[in-house]
């Protein structure tokens, strides 16, 4: 490998990690909509919602891929960029996943505080913001944090539909015209690894840090 | 909004989407059975071997969970084609897809199997059962009902993500359909459809591992009580 082609995969490597930030980014704030609805008073909402992850929990990120890439034209907004439709997809895919995990933190709040908040003539805006999310927050970061290498890993399907130059789209790329897939891919891994295994272990930490502190 | 939408020019094409979904339910069932048996003795091996072997078993689980599925299959399809081996391509990318799978797999399960309090395995020492009654009957099983839920929805991930091998060629759902829409540029339409069909694929899936669940976990079925 010359020092081309490795610049060449860390350009990639730069498109994964632009990628996952944005789509951490957006799909945190769906996906915390997502959560608050699904724990919502009203029946019409929380059914939205469950729908939402249950419809995008069944589909394949491809596919969906596909529609955010070949959807916007026809609604008349023209020429998508690559990396719009890739943040889309990827963003409407996390949100699912995030609001379903973030709903269980929410509900793993003892149901007590709710109580006590509500004695203390809390509105319900004040109840979730200054009592049930700061708690929840703690319970959620070790799961969050595991989800994040799922999103890095997920910014791959972007090179398939998309072709957005990510690190397995460039590294394919460059195995295109080399032929030396064990080389390339073996690079390409090595680098989503570096990227990953971080926030997997961060995870792991965390979530004995809490398991200690809980017990 | 001037777009016409002509759904018929894809459906018309339904003997193909039917052959693409059968493709991606072989793929699914092949993977999904392998990936289990292979997963489970995975979790065993790491939860109960000797360091040598958790070591490795470890050290492949977290190579294979911190990669991207795609790199993998590219890694090890091309890769193995390049130095000689050749397969078919279905075979190829079920390989691929076990390997990804089992490493899931063997998390879970080993979480399951760690959750079983020692008090139980005691208790089942003392009635007298022998060592491979206590791990099948006291340990393994029972873990294995409490993850449940937790395999059922990786299992599905695992069927909707096998449209990911048509990346190498596998005439799947999702392969066949890249046909489709070369023959009609009707790619919205084609998306749409193929939406709607791993959607139901996916109900169906979700139902046969609730029914598997029933035929499986004797203990549940009787008392209909969670573990």
């Amino acid at each position: 490998m010359n020092q081309e082609q490795i610049l060449y995969l860390i350009e990639g490597a730069w498109g994964t990690l632009l990628l996952s930030v944005l789509t951490f980014a957006f799909s945190a704030m769906l996906g915390l909509a997502i959560a608050l609805m699904r724990v919502s008073d009203n029946r019409i909402v929380r059914a939205g919602a469950f729908g939402y992850i249950n419809i995008i929990q069944g589909t394949p990120l491809l596919v969906i891929m596909g529609i955010c890439f070949y959807g916007p034209s026809i609604l008349g907004f023209s020429a998508t960029s690559a990396l719009f439709a890739a943040v889309l997809a990827l963003t409407i895919h996390a949100a699912a996943f995030l609001g379903e995990i973030w709903r269980g933190c929410i509900e793993s709040v003892p149901r007590n505080q709710w109580e006590a908040a509500e004695c203390l003539g809390l509105n319900r805006l004040q109840r979730m913001f200054q009592v049930i999310l700061p708690q929840a927050l703690r319970i959620a970061t070790p799961p969050t944090v595991g989800f994040m290498v799922q999103i890095v890993k997920n910014t791959s399907f972007a090179s398939l539909v998309i072709g957005f130059a990510e690190l397995s789209y460039n590294a394919k790329i460059l195995n295109n015209s080399t032929f030396k897939p064990f080389l390339y891919f073996g690079a390409a891994a090595v680098l989503y690894f570096i990227i990953c295994y971080p926030l997997s272990w961060l995870s792991l930490k965390l979530e004995r840090k809490l398991t200690l502190a809980r017990s | 909004m001037t777009y016409q939408f002509d759904f018929g020019a894809v459906l018309q094409y339904w003997p193909m989407l039917l052959q693409g979904a059968e493709t991606t339910l072989l793929m699914s069932f092949w993977s999904t059975l392998a990936g289990f048996v292979m997963g489970v003795a995975c979790a065993i091996a790491r939860s109960s071997g000797g360091p040598l072997l958790r070591r490795a078993v470890g050290a492949y689980v977290e190579v294979i969970r911190n990669t991207p599925l795609i790199i993998q299959s590219y890694f090890l399809i091309f890769g193995l084609s390049s130095v000689g081996f050749t397969m078919s391509i279905l075979t190829g990318a079920i390989l691929a897809l076990v390997i990804n799978i089992t490493a899931y797999t063997c998390e879970i399960v080993r979480a399951g199997i760690e959750s079983v309090p020692r008090s139980q395995r005691e208790a089942a020492e003392c009635l007298g059962l022998s060592p491979l009654q206590v791990y099948w009957h006291v340990i393994l099983v029972p873990a294995l009902e409490r993850v449940y839920p937790a395999l059922t929805s990786q299992f599905v991930l695992l069927m909707l993500v096998t449209s990911l091998l048509s990346a190498v060629g596998t005439e799947d759902l999702f392969g066949i359909s890249g046909n489709i829409q070369a023959l009609t540029f009707r790619n919205f339409e084609v998306f749409i459809v193929l939406w709607v069909v791993y959607l139901a694929m996916s109900v169906l899936v979700r139902g046969a591992f609730a029914l598997a669940g029933k035929v499986m976990f004797v203990r549940r079925r009787r008392l209909g009580t969670l573990l």
